[in-house]
This record gives structure tokens, sequence and C-alpha cells, in this order.
């Protein structure tokens, strides 16, 4: 039966009579890529357009409609030697990239005319101080004005409008100070103009924006290139489905199925969503579902769930639940639930503004109701309580958190995690306690051989390339032994039972004992096992879970942070036992259902714990949202990945141990910048008040305590 | 100081069409893929052998 491969759902209209579509590609590694795929692609006949965006490693390609099918373009890449994965953008992925392009635009807008302000403003300090005439420094002030004006109103509206929203819903939030000094900067500068006065304060209203907007230009920038990796990732995860076409097969992405196509599923492969079995019989593993390691078997009728490892048999499905990543009913009530509980959890910058705006408020009416009743007049009130207003406006505390966290998610970054939510780290920062999931997590997702150093090195070298010709999920256990070995030639697999080859002249057999001719040993907890036999020579190899290669130092490390260990388990005490005591970790439950993860998570934070939760399959999912924070495998259920505040590449658990450490640097160095803004309001705020500040001093104030926590912020970038 | 009121438009006039160019090459999308555009510049496959 051949096969063919649909992917027309990628496939969207990018113009007259052309189709366009996105990849993201694997295996860039340097500039002289970009020529090679770009080349290759465009090569293929009817391809108009291709364009690979280096920094996020994605290739755009355009071609005339009819003039080849998307499988020819990755077809034209495999030969190129990447590989390059199809998705839909997400509509938020085009929403974020409007809204960089408008906060670019807006910075640009302060920055220019920020500078040009200052290039008046300096001549007419240095004047004040010489010989400037009053006609010069008008024309000068109404120069400022002329550019500050339309700026603030073009640069400002970021500020202005999320201040609207929050006066609209009653709050207060940082932008409303933000909004209101520059407004009153603003009006008292152009009214002290008319009145041909000495200063004015058009530089420090634009000053502020533009810091300001450098912050939130940051910050966005942060999230939106995290959001990116994210969705390259889950791209480069995305499995295909066999689609029955009437009798064809049709290989479709994931996504393009619906409920009641028939789909089959071969040995080795995941269940790619829940469905019932028509027909065939095979075990499955569902240890991404339940954290259960022992296979269930299944036949005709019985019902399977999207990520289950189908083992032996090859099943023909109906799916019953296709449009979105399936979820046990249990699990998705229990995710509601705990969700509600985490948007409750405050941001640190949210929580510093809370309490920052109304003071400067208040500052600032205390200001100009002492003036005011000291005896002096309604416009030095006004102008003593504008200044207070300016000066404490949030420059360093706007700089103060999103620089950290732009440093530390690079740092993250190169440690190979990658943030699903922007204010993770603070969180992260803050945990105590750390709640492990066993199965994927401690122990790595894909089953290994674990009995390695009790067989000689050439037969397990042997047994392995034989594995390397089955798609059985013991013998592709195996294979991973074989790492840089071809397949032999001759081998040939009897379905059900093992694979036969000549080697060097002898017969060797991988499989059953039977199959094998050898003396069946008897059954182990935890393994499974299979039989190699070469000639006279054999081996029993045993394959399960084994530890992550670096978990047990990282255990250790994490303690020796003063992090309390938890494991929980859905999986039997039997199996859960021994990678405790490997570990050292002294607390652990088994046989644990998702609600009662949940439960002991709850109670622990009821103690006064703040937990990290990490975890990979479905039934971790809802226990991920209900902690604090929450980390998992790049291996992990969608549903899962999708809960947790971070996601973390590779075999090795080291990536849990790195975030920790970085996001702890990040939180001390947030909370130094926050005192250090506070510092510096205690010392400005009084000499406002008292009427002292020039629009000089305003100036020095501003751009010094924002330098001073962006490089204390860039302090938080070494590596882990 | 008379010269001062065409001194500074001009001033002003200069820095302004340097922003308009700043507008230009982010609306072309010259800042959507800065690494890469740091690495095309070594490319020769525009030249002619």
């Amino acid at each position: 039966m051949t096969e063919t491969t649909d992917l027309s759902l990628f496939a969207r209209p990018s113009g007259e009579g052309t189709l366009g579509m996105d990849l993201a590609i694997e295996g860039i590694a340097c500039g002289a890529c970009i020529g090679r795929i770009e080349g290759a692609v465009k090569r293929l006949p009817g391809v108009t357009e291709a364009r690979l965006n280096f920094t996020n490693r994605r290739l755009h390609v355009d071609w005339t409609d009819g003039a080849l099918t998307p499988a020819q373009i990755l077809q034209t890449l495999e030969e190129a030697g990447y590989h390059g994965y199809p998705f839909a953008p997400l509509r938020a992925e085009a929403e974020a990239a409007a809204e960089a392009r408008r906060l670019t635009r807006c910075l640009a807008v302060a920055g220019f005319a920020a500078m040009n302000i200052m290039l008046l403003s300096v001549s007419v300090w240095a004047g004040n101080a010489s010989d400037i005439t009053p006609e010069t420094r008008d024309f000068f002030h109404w120069a400022s004005a002329l550019i500050a004006l339309p700026a603030a109103a073009y640069a400002g509206r970021p500020f202005f409008a999320s201040a609207l929203q929050a006066l609209r819903a009653g709050a207060l939030n940082m932008d409303v100070p933000i909004s209101l000094g520059v407004i009153l900067a603003l009006g008292l500068s152009v009214a002290e103009t008319a009145n041909h006065a000495k200063d004015a304060y058009y530089d420090s209203a634009i000053m502020l924006l533009f810091f300001l907007l450098v912050g939130r230009a940051l910050d966005h920038a942060m999230r939106r290139k995290t959001r990116a990796v994210a969705g390259n990732l889950a791209a480069l995860k995305a499995d295909t489905a066999h689609r029955f076409a009437g009798d064809e097969l049709v290989s479709v992405p994931i996504a393009a199925l619906r409920t009641g196509d028939r789909v089959l599923v071969k040995p080795g492969e995941r269940v790619p969503a829940d469905g019932s079995v028509l027909g065939g019989v095979s075990e499955i593993d569902e240890s991404l579902i339940t954290g259960e390691t022992a296979r269930r078997k299944v036949a005709a009728g019985a019902t399977v769930y999207a990520g289950s490892l189908n083992y032996s048999g090859a099943l023909t499905l109906r799916v019953t639940a296709a449009d979105r990543a399936t979820v046990l009913d249990e699990i998705e009530r229990l995710l509601e639930r705990a969700a509600g509980a985490k948007s409750r959890a405050m941001r640190l910058a949210d929580r510093a503004a809370r309490f920052y705006a109304p003071m400067v408020h208040l500052t600032a009416a205390a200001t100009f109701a002492g003036w005011w009743l000291a005896g002096a007049s309604l416009h030095d009130a006004v102008v003593a309580a504008i200044t207070v207003l300016i000066i404490t406006c949030p420059c360093a505390l706007a700089l103060a958190i999103p620089a950290v966290q732009v440093v530390a998610s690079g740092a993250l970054f190169r440690a190979g995690v990658i943030l699903n939510a922007g204010d993770a780290i603070e969180r992260l920062g803050e945990a105590d306690t750390v709640v492990f999931d066993k199965t994927g997590t401690l122990t790595l997702p894909e089953p290994r051989v674990v009995n390695a150093d009790a067989i000689a090195a050439d037969l397990l070298q042997m047994a392995a390339r034989l594995a390397l010709s089955s798609r059985h999920p013991l013998a592709q256990a195996l294979a991973r032994e074989a790492a840089g070995h071809v397949p032999y030639d001759s081998a040939t697999e009897r379905p059900g039972q093992g694979m036969r080859a000549m080697i060097d002249g002898v017969e060797a057999r991988l499989g059953s004992a039977e199959f094998c001719g050898v003396a069946r040993i008897g059954a182990q907890r935890n393994v499974s096992q299979i039989y190699f036999a070469h000639g006279e020579r054999a081996a029993v190899i045993a394959i399960g879970q084994k530890l992550r290669s670096d978990a047990v130092e990282t255990v250790a490390a994490l303690c020796a942070r003063g992090l309390t260990l938890h494991i929980l388990s859905g999986d039997r005490a039997g199996a859960v036992r021994p990678v405790a005591e490997a570990l050292g970790i002294t607390k652990w439950l088994a046989d644990v259902r998702p609600a009662e993860k949940i439960a002991f998570i709850e109670a622990l934070k009821r103690q006064g714990h703040r937990v990290l939760m990490v975890g990979d399959g479905l039934n971790d999912a809802p226990s991920l949202a209900a902690a604090q924070v929450s980390l998992s495998p790049i291996a992990a259920a969608d549903v899962t990945q999708a809960q947790a505040d971070a996601v973390f590449l590779g075999e090795r658990l080291r990536p849990v141990l790195d975030a920790v450490t970085v996001a702890r640097r990040a939180r001390a160095l947030m909370t130094e910048n926050l005192w250090f803004a506070a510092v510096y309001n205690v010392i400005a705020v009084p000499v406002a008040i008292v009427g002292w500040v020039t629009p000089l001093i305003a100036a020095l104030a501003m751009s010094g305590s924002s330098m001073m926590v962006t490089l204390n912020a860039l302090r938080g970038g070494k590596a882990a | 100081m008379n010269v001062l009121v065409y001194l500074i438009p001009m001033a002003l006039g200069l820095g302004l069409i340097g922003l308009l160019a700043f507008l230009w090459a982010l609306r072309s999308g010259q800042y959507s893929d800065v690494d890469g555009a740091a690495l095309r510049v070594l490319q020769d496959d525009d030249i002619e052998k």
C-alpha cells in the first residue's frame, strides 16, 4: 500500500494565484545554511519566493498554485540536509508582531524628539547661565513645544490607552501617574513658555516617554521571542497521522484530523487522537497520560487516548475527538479549577505599582496643598506639585523588572529553558519546594537498555544494530545504543516474534526467548526483556525506565540549595521506590491520582511553601497549573506543556537546576532594582517638594537612575 | 542671532529625514531578521562567475 502525503492544511493563499507556507527548520547551524536552503527551494519550478528568517529559524515559501505540492518542498529540504516542519502561524503571533512594530515606531519618534529637544534645552541651560536673550529663549521653547507636543501625542499612546483602560475599570496602574506626569509637564511647559519663563520641562516629559518605551519594548521583545521559539518547538513535535481515504492511506498532519476519520496507528507510533479501536490487537503504553508504566492490552471496542504509545500490533481507530488534544474529563475539570487559582497570583511589578501609584498622587497633592497653605502663589504651588510628579515618574521602576527579565530569559535560553510565561522568572526564584513527577521527568521519556554493563560490548552492539531494522518500541529502545551504526542489510523481521540476520557468517536472532532458542529466565520487575543470540553466545537485554543521566547530581545540587524535594507518581510503589532510593529523595508517594496530586500541592501551599512542580504527563497538567510555578520537559504531552511556565530541552535534568539558579539571581536583582528605585525617590522627592528641581536636575536624575538599574540588570546574564 | 531662524529648522529637518528613513526601514521588514541580515552580507551567490 503506497502512502501519499497531504499537507494542504498548511498552504494558504498568499497573493494572486500563489500559495504560501511557513516552515520551522531544524538543523540550521551557520550563515551558509541561509544560501543553501533558499537556493535549493528556489530551484524548484513554480517557487516564486523563499525567504529564511535566521532569527526565528523559519522559512516562508510562496509558489504558483498547482505548480508543486508542499510535500515536494519538504523533500527538497530533506535532500539539502534539513528537516522542515510546516505549521500554521498563530493569530497571536501576528498580533504580537504588529504590537512590536507599533512600540518600535513610538520608540523611534520619542528618541528623535528627545534628542532634538535636549539639543535646544542644553542651549537654554547654557544661555541661562550666561547671556541668552529672552526672545531667543522663547524661540527655543516654542521650537521644543513644536516637537514635543506631536511626539508625545504619538509616542505616548501605549501609556494613555492603558491608563484610560485602568481608570474606566476604577483601578490605578503604573500608567496613570506616567500619563498624568507627561500631560501635566507638557501643559505646565506650554503655560510657562507663554509667560516667558526661564524653565520648561519639555525634555523631561519626552525623555520619560523614551525610557519607559525602552522598558516596554524590551519586555515585549522577550515575550515575542520566547513565543516564537515555543511555536517552533510545537511544530517540530507535531506528528503526522495515517488517515484512510477509501482504501488508500494518506499521511496528514494531526491538526487536519476530523472526528469520524479512520486512522491507522502502526507499532511504535503514538496515538494521534482519542478514538475507539475498530480493528487490531495491541498493547499500549499510557505512561504519558497516567504515569503508569505497565502496558494495557487493547482490542476492538477499546477506547485509546492521544499520546499513548502503540507497542505490538497495528490498530485501526475511529477518531472520536479530534479538534483538540484530548483530555480526560476528570483532568479537564481539575485544570479549570487550578488555572483559576493561578491567575490570582500577582506579579512583582503590579504589586509595586499598586503601592506606588497612590503614593505618587498623594505626595503631589500634599505638595500642592502644603505650598498653597504656606502662602505661596497658585503658580508656584502648581509648579512644585508637577515637578514632584515628573521626578517620581517611575523610569527606574519601569525598567527595573523588564531589564532583568530580558537578561535572565537570555541566560535561561542558553541553559536550554524556554519560558512560556514572562513572569515565571520571579515565581521560580521564590520556589522552596520541588515536586517531581517520576515517569518521563526524573526518568528519560523513552525506555532504555538498563543492564548495558552486564552484557559484552560487542554483543550489545550487534543486537542494537539488528534492532535498527525494527519499529517495535522495545527494539527502538535497544537501537538507541547503536549510535552511528547502520542496520544490517540481511535483517528480516518476523512480526510478533523477532528479527534475524546473518552477522559474520553466523545467524543472529533478536526477540522472544523461543524465537532465539534461549532458555527463558524469570520475569523481573519494572523491565521488559529481549533475548539475543549470536551462534553460541546469548544475552538477555533488559529494557526499562532509566534515570536521566545527571539526575543524581542535579537532585543533590537542588538539595544543597535548600530546596525540599518530593516525588509524586501515578506509577506503582514498586516502580517508584528504586528511583527515590537512587536519588536519595525520602519524600515520595506512589499511585497518586491527579486530584490527590493537587490536594498534596495545595496542602504544601497552605503550609506556606512555594511549590515548583516538574512534570510531563497528562495526569500532571492540573498539578502544574496548581503549583506556583511549573516546568515541563520538551517530550511532555501537549496539554501539559501548555500549562507549564517553562519548558526545558534535552535529555538531562540539569536545566531544572540552572533555571532555579538563574531565577533566584534574577529575583535578587529585581528586588535590588526596586530598592534602588525606592532610595532614589527618597532622595529626589524631598528635593522636588521644596522646589529645587530644575529641568537639568530632573534630566540627570531620570537618566542616571535608569542607567543604574539597566547596568545592574546586566549582571544577571552570566551563565548559570 | 537671526541665523537660528533657519538653522534650527534645517537641523530638525535633517533629524526628521533620519526618523522617516528608520520608519521606512521598519515598515519594509528590514528589522524582522536582524541576526540573518548580519550573515547575508557574507553571501557571494550574487557574484557572476
